[in-house]
């Protein structure tokens, strides 16, 4: 048992260690130019954004819109401190920072509206998220108002992206996979008899919360620190619904289907670049056609693992087998 | 020993009273029913109960380690905190997990590692899931459900998604279990091998059990104390065979002209 964990955990470990070498040596040789990194960097950005709010609207059932609000916070945050302290450890200090008080505002938000349900709780969020792009716009000794902040230390390389990226994958994998996700899980499902369970439904629809504005938050100082430049209008209403999109098309409750959704919508949208007239009627269309032949998202509530690969492949060799005979 | 006293437990939804002034006790490791006619209550005081609804008026008291705890009025998960397990009669399973999942969240309650221990799921955590997992498994076997641990639940058949919400209550480690029709649409053969591990959970567990049941049967055979409500008023209290010969139960369940019942 003991020896099946630790070969399970070495193949993770490989599995990422290349993605990471083999990534770095692209960047490095520059076949990975400007360009396909500032794809990649809003890939590994959509992704920390979109697992974390499937930790609150596809695992723990909580439809928030106002996920933007959480990355401003991050954003802001690790922008002024990396403004006035530019080093890396000044960065490594904004980004927790910015994280920590999108957890914080996440917390006393949360627990006044996580009591609503539904369509009642997206408003309560949304307006949230507004309230602060209001506040970022008026607070102009501190965030320079609607002209926005630029000129901010640009530390994102694809180390960092990888960091916070994967590490937030891990940490909110093994999340789902404790006690605490299950507990999460199972107030989507039917929070009277997760209550009736022992389960506190305030507390985990809390921490649900105030973990997926933490994430938030780190997209949000990730962003900042690569784009160099903020303004409270790139976090408007628009942002929470992109990332919304995100998650539901991944699947409500699959990780690996956010994760995939992420990386597909950006590419569909760069390579759309080329027809800027048809780029959002195209991808509205997509978005219309892979939600009309697969209404429960890419992934629908599983997560890609190499077992349901092999069942895969197996299912259509048993296919193939089946056609010769 | 009295384990739970229900005292002139009252609830009005509006002007209607579904519950009005009912009396229960139950003794430590008793099996006692509660049955009547359909619309009575029952479900209503396992409802006030567990918490799900709050009393109008009335009290219900815990009385565990010689301390009366008050627990009306408390949340649901508290209620289950305090040792008071139930199941659904129209099922209530977390449909969409598999059975091994809807026993392992029953036992988050009794789950000591942190919240830090489980984004690094550190050794406290691996430990505490492995004895998770083999107590799962261990009350799966109970009623012979551990084979299909890993199917959905909405995919096991009847009688067997009854039997997961016996297993799913049992994982809280009650000291009291409410059992809500747990024979419902089952068959006669069904129904008895029911009752043999009703026993056998009650002895096993150290449990005290209330129960509703519809199957006349199965009440007045497993049952030593049996309360009839009807219209929320609890009209007859005693053991089986005085329940059976007792007129007011008998017009509660047939009707006022009882000549030839």
């Amino acid at each position: 048992m003991k020896k099946s964990i630790n070969g399970s955990t070495l193949k993770k470990f490989i599995t990422l260690a290349l993605t990471f070498a083999i990534v770095q040596v692209l960047v490095s040789t520059n076949i990975i130019n400007d360009y396909i990194f500032s794809t990649l960097a809003t890939i590994c950005i959509n992704i920390i954004l979109a697992t974390s709010l499937n930790l609150i609207t596809g695992f723990t059932g909580q439809f928030s819109l106002g996920h933007a609000g959480f990355m401003s916070i991050g954003a802001y945050t690790c922008a002024i401190i990396t403004l006035r302290n530019p080093t890396m450890l000044g960065f490594v200090i904004g980004a927790l920072a910015g994280a920590m008080l999108a957890a914080f505002i996440g917390f006393f938000v949360g627990l006044p509206t996580l009591r609503l349900k539904g369509d009642y709780l997206a408003i309560a969020t949304l307006g949230m998220s507004e309230i602060i792009r209001i506040l970022f716009i008026n607070l102009d000794s501190v965030t320079n108002g609607a002209a926005g902040l630029s000129g901010i230390p640009q530390f994102i390389n694809w180390g960092w992206l990888f960091v916070f990226t994967a590490g937030t994958i891990i940490l909110l994998n093994n999340f789902i996979k404790s006690s605490y996700g299950r507990a999460c899980i199972s107030l989507r499902e039917d929070e009277i008899a997760a209550e009736s369970m022992g389960i506190n439904s305030t507390k985990y629809k809390v921490i649900a919360f105030v973990t997926g504005a933490f994430f938030a938050g780190i997209a949000g100082a990730v962003y900042s620190s690569y784009y160099y430049f903020l303004e409270p209008n790139l976090f408007n209403f628009q942002k929470s619904i992109d990332i919304l999109v995100i998650v539901v098309l991944g699947g409500l409750g699959s990780l690996s289907g956010s994760v995939i959704a992420a990386i597909l919508l950006a590419l569909i949208s760069t390579y759309l670049q080329s027809f800027p007239e048809l780029r959002m009627v195209i991808y509205a269309i997509l978005l219309i056609v892979i939600m009309l032949f697969r209404p429960q998202g890419i992934m629908g509530s599983k997560e890609l693992s190499l077992t349901v690969f092999k069942k895969w492949t197996r299912g259509l060799r048993d296919k193939k087998n089946g056609g010769v005979a | 020993m009295p384990i739970l006293t229900v005292n002139k437990l009252t609830k009005a939804f509006g002007g209607l009273m579904a519950v009005s002034n009912v009396n229960i006790q139950l003794k430590h490791g008793e099996l006692v029913g509660l049955i009547g006619p359909n619309g009575a209550g029952k479900t209503t005081v396992f409802n006030l109960l567990t918490g799900i609804y709050q009393p109008t008026s009335g009290t219900i008291t815990l009385h565990q380690n010689n301390e009366d705890i008050a627990i009306q009025g408390l949340k649901p998960y508290n209620v289950c905190k305090r040792g008071i397990a139930r199941t659904f009669q129209n099922i209530r399973l977390f449909k969409d997990l598999t059975v091994m999942d809807n026993v392992r969240i029953a036992m988050n309650k009794n789950t000591n590692y942190n919240l830090l221990q489980a984004f690094a799921h550190t050794k406290a955590y691996s430990t505490e899931e492995k004895e998770i997992l083999d107590e799962s498994i261990e009350l799966l076997k109970i009623l012979k459900l551990e084979h299909k641990k890993d199917e959905l639940a909405k995919n096991l058949p009847y009688g067997e998604q009854r039997h997961l919400e016996i297993v799913r209550a049992l994982a809280t480690k009650p000291s009291i279990l409410l059992l809500d029709e747990p024979a419902a649409g089952m068959n006669p053969a069904e129904t008895a091998q029911l009752t043999e591990t009703i026993y056998w959970i009650k002895d096993n567990f150290n449990l005290t059990i209330l129960l509703i049941e519809h199957d006349m049967s199965l009440v007045m055979k497993i049952c030593e104390r049996i309360y009839v409500l009807d219209y929320g008023m609890v009209i007859a209290e005693g053991i089986p065979s005085e329940i059976k010969s007792n007129k007011r139960v008998i017009e509660a369940y047939l009707g006022e002209d009882t000549e030839n019942a």
